[in-house]
């Protein structure tokens, strides 16, 4: 067995197996924590891959940015965990019945669509003498530049979005008044106080 | 022994029914139900670059990259929209969600 093969089967092992506590875990921190390892063992899975760069940004944008998005939103809301994991096992046989067909369904249709793609040897998807951040670069910024603006127009919908959601309008919001920053004076700005040594003011 | 195209999209299939199952499991609490998509969005870019690799087509590449994109936008809405959720009624429990109409 090569070192490839190791590392994929320990990848995949630990993902698979970090995934499933994902959705078993009865803390939803937790749930969190074993997403973010999830997301780990894809980069290697990704590495492996030789899709290097999209393994960085894997661990970039979803360890960096989401999971702590979803640790905060779990850590800031009250939330009784016990009450929502009430009837747990209510749902357990529909799902494991619909998971599992589906789960035969992608296999079999693996099996029988991925015949004339070549399964041993690995054709170079990164050309020679190129690292996979620059090729990616170049396709990216030329021949799918519109797809690249689009991404950054749903990044920046998103970030509205999620601002004007969230925002809470204050009673008595503190606002810089430029006006009445420049109408100060030396006069009503400083005062002179004589302190006695030893005590304080 | 060699680890061919079938493993990686094996593993693929089996993340997303993860994902699936997720869904099914955790019907009340909303946040691992959007951990749950979060899963599924990851099969799909294992099978988006195991193509891309195996093709030798670095397209799937760029592809994995924006529907990484989309994830990351909608656990930020989806997030959000819980914590205004929150703020209204003083829980998530996804069956009163149907309120939410109007």
């Amino acid at each position: 067995m090569t070192l490839t093969a190791l590392s994929f089967y320990l990848f995949a092992t630990v993902a698979v197996a970090s995934a499933f506590m994902v959705i078993s875990a009865r803390n939803p921190v937790y749930s969190v924590l074993f997403l973010i390892l999830t997301f780990f063992n894809s980069a290697g899975l990704f590495v492996l891959m030789g899709a290097e760069f999209l393994a960085m940004i894997l661990v970039v944008v979803y360890v960096g940015a989401v999971a702590v998005l979803f640790l905060f939103v779990v850590m800031m809301l009250d939330i009784d965990f016990a009450e929502l994991n009430e009837g747990f096992l209510q749902y357990m046989p529909i799902g494991a019945t619909v998971g599992f067909i589906l789960l035969l369904e992608l296999l079999l249709i693996f099996g029988a669509s991925t015949q004339m793609v070549s399964q041993s040897k690995l054709p170079q998807a990164t050309p020679e003498g190129m690292t996979n951040a620059e090729a990616i670069g170049r396709v990216l910024y030329t021949d799918y530049i519109y797809f690249f603006q689009a991404a950054g127009a749903v990044l920046l919908v998103a970030m509205i979005g999620a601002i004007v959601l969230t925002l809470v309008k204050s009673e008595n919001p503190r606002r810089q008044s430029i006006a009445e920053q420049n109408a100060r004076t030396r006069e009503d700005g400083v005062e002179l106080v004589d302190i006695e040594p030893g005590k304080g003011l | 022994m060699e680890i061919g195209l079938n493993h990686y999209l094996t593993l693929a299939a089996v993340l997303f029914t993860i994902g699936v199952f997720g869904i099914f499991l955790n019907r009340k609490n909303i946040i691992v139900i959007l951990m749950s998509i979060e899963l599924m969005l990851l099969a799909v870019n294992i099978n988006l670059v195991a193509f891309s690799a195996f093709l030798g087509d670095l397209v799937g590449q760029v592809f994995a990259l924006l529907v990484l994109t989309v994830a990351a936008g909608e656990a930020a809405i989806g997030l959000a929209i819980l914590v205004v959720y929150f703020r209204n009624r003083g829980g998530i429990a996804v069956e009163d969600v149907s309120q939410m109409k109007g």
